[in-house]
């Protein structure tokens, strides 16, 4: 059993809506999964759905090997889930609700007072630990939402949209508790709106749309096969950009001129280029302060492959 | 590592149930405006009903209040039940209930917590209403622990008598629908009842219904063993009569709770 989450044809439909249009998962034993795809995808719904809070209309899923249907109780044992929208009791504080959790967890209120303390302190929350969850700022919301997520010191954590509102500094907190846990063996499913956040930790990247899985692979994998690399090429004097401008043109195709940065940019597919480059800049008397070949981000993996940014709403074709 | 399938065992259901209901203690604690009915509403009916119908019904108020109050604390309690379905009709909408529900409990825990959490509110509407009955010159006139059986059983018949309200509350859209949905079952029970007059004046056909009725026999156990004299059998019937409720109840809501949140 490598996979620790695995799906197959989820479909989910609200009314009319076709949430999940059969989608397929798998997730190996202690690694991370990205989920990516725009507003009203389906991310969430499919979340949903393997931590046993909704019934799929079609297809399975089994969290280490034990179906998220028939074997529901079991599968709760073994997940930790962070809610896109907190879900915390408001009117208890931090302390009270991660004890409440630990207690429904079989700890005794010993252990569940220590166990919420030290989570409490991971996430710099001790100091508001004793006030009303309704009181805290929407990034302290976040971490005691995570917080709570590991209280039972789940095999298997959602975390769906984990860091969305927060500021830098707590999304880094984050960011490095979500590889601690993954050095733990923790196995992760992760949502986000952030492409820099799944380069940052997935191994394994799904790109959803309209309820369908239209990609996965890793990062590189999906950087690769929207095509073609960027060449960057930066002349180390302002005057040659003309130059080298020309020279792309006829090379490859229209650069892209930043003149702020004296940045040019364009596409390539065939890598060999750049050394047929190299020896026209020579022949140019050209000097560059930087010539490189780069994957596409994946802002532009992700605006490829859904025909959106990752910000606009809605379902523009 | 493999791990063994879950099931949850009613010991364990027990702890969760009691664990949430510490919940709801907490957030009672916090909140103690939503004590606010089951604090005045016992004031208010004490005031109304002792003035308004004492000297026509018995002669004299301070007899009628005698007569009254243990009719009037089985009323207090189905009233306070109202709140039940209100609260829990708020509550499931919240993220919290995700957060229980993706963890390895009984799925009944969070109702049962609710439910459970609830003898606290019970309990204030019984004190205030015999602290407040004592100051209209009420007086037991039995041993103490003859008051505390009464109010135990009163207590447990709220309890069983709460499941008809979480279904409710499991089956309306609003809380403000509860208490209007409620009260078509409260009306009957505690109106329909010797909590205000004897039966023997009625038609026969109310008397049919008064004569078996739960709250008849929990307000004539309730007198028994507060004012003196025979209240066994009637306890009797009123603990069959709740366990009957509940037996009853507490699947339907379980079940409409299931059916809402799937
Ligand atoms: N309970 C529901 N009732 C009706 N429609 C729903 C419900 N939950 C989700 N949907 C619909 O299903 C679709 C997928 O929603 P979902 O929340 O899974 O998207 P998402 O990818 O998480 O979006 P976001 O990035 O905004 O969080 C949307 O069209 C949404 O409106
Ligand atoms: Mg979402």
């Amino acid at each position: 059993m490598s996979n620790a989450i695995e799906a197959e044809g989820l479909v989910k439909r609200f009314g009319d809506t076709v949430a999940l249009d059969g989608v397929d998962l798998a997730v190996p034993k202690g690694k991370v999964l990205g989920v990516l795809g725009p507003n009203g995808a389906g991310k969430t719904t499919a979340v949903r759905v393997l931590a046993t809070l909704l019934r799929a209309d079609a297809g399975s899923a089994r969290v280490c090997g034990f179906d998220v249907r028939t074997h529901a109780t079991t599968v709760r044992g073994l997940i930790g889930l962070t809610g896109q929208y907190a879900s915390l009791d408001e009117d208890l504080s931090g302390t009270e609700n991660l004890v409440l959790i630990g207690k429904l967890l079989g700890l005794s209120r010993a252990q569940a007072r220590v166990r919420a303390a030290d989570l409490l302190a991971q996430f710099e929350l001790t100091e508001a630990a004793g006030r009303a969850v309704k009181t805290y700022s929407g990034g302290m919301r976040r971490r005691a939402d995570l917080a709570a997520g590991l209280v039972g010191r789940p095999e298997v954590l959602y975390l769906d949209e984990p860091t969305t509102g927060l500021d830098p500094h707590s999304r880094n907190e984050v960011w490095s508790t979500i590889r601690g846990l993954v050095e733990l063996g923790v196995t992760v499913l992760l949502t986000t709106q952030y492409l820099e956040e799944a380069d940052q930790l997935a191994d394994l990247i799904t790109v959803i749309d309209h309820g369908r899985v239209i990609a996965t692979g890793t990062p590189d994998d999906l950087k690769r096969r929207t095509g073609g690399q960027t060449l960057q090429v930066r002349p180390t004097l302002a005057r040659d950009v003309s130059t080298v401008a020309a020279i792309l043109r006829d090379l490859t195709g229209e650069p892209h001129v930043d003149l702020e940065t004296g940045l040019l940019t364009a596409p390539v597919d065939d890598p060999m280029l750049l050394s047929t480059l190299v020896r026209r800049l020579d022949d140019a008397g050209v000097t560059v302060d930087e010539l490189a070949l780069r994957l596409p981000s994946l802002d532009e993996v992700f605006l490829a492959m859904t025909g959106r940014t990752r910000t606009s709403e809605g379902s523009a074709a | 590592m493999t791990t063994a399938t879950l099931h949850i065992g009613p010991n364990q259901a027990i702890r969760h149930g009691l664990a949430l209901a510490g919940r709801s203690v907490i957030k009672i604690r916090k909140n103690p405006e939503s004590l606010l009915d089951v604090t005045l509403q016992p004031i208010m009916f004490l005031l109304l009903f002792v003035y308004m119908f004492g000297g026509a019904l018995k002669g004299s108020t301070s007899e009628y209040l005698q007569f009254l109050v243990p009719g009037l604390m089985v009323q207090n309690i189905a009233f306070a039940s109202l709140g039940t379905g209100m609260a829990l009709n708020a509550d499931i909408g919240k993220g919290v209930f995700d957060r229980f529900r993706s963890m390895p409990i009984a799925r009944s825990a969070p109702l049962v917590g609710a439910v459970l959490g609830d003898i606290v509110r019970f309990v204030i509407t019984l004190v205030v209403l015999v602290g407040f009955a004592m100051i209209l010159g009420f007086r037991v006139q039995t041993e103490p622990v003859r008051f505390l059986i009464a109010a135990g059983l009163m207590i447990l018949f709220g309890l069983c008598l709460c499941w008809v309200s979480v279904w409710v509350g499991m089956l309306v859209k609003t809380p403000q629908a509860v208490p209007g949905t409620l009260l078509v079952f409260i009306f009957p029970l505690t109106f329909g009842s010797n909590v205000f007059v004897d039966s023997s004046t009625m038609p026969g056909w109310l008397r049919a219904w008064v004569d078996i009725n739960p709250v008849t026999h929990l307000t004539e156990a309730g007198r028994g063993l507060l004012l003196g004299g025979d209240w066994t059998a009637h306890a009797g019937w009123a603990f069959v009569w709740a366990l009957g409720i509940a037996a009853v109840f507490f699947p339907l809501a379980l079940r409409a709770y299931r059916g809402r949140v799937g």
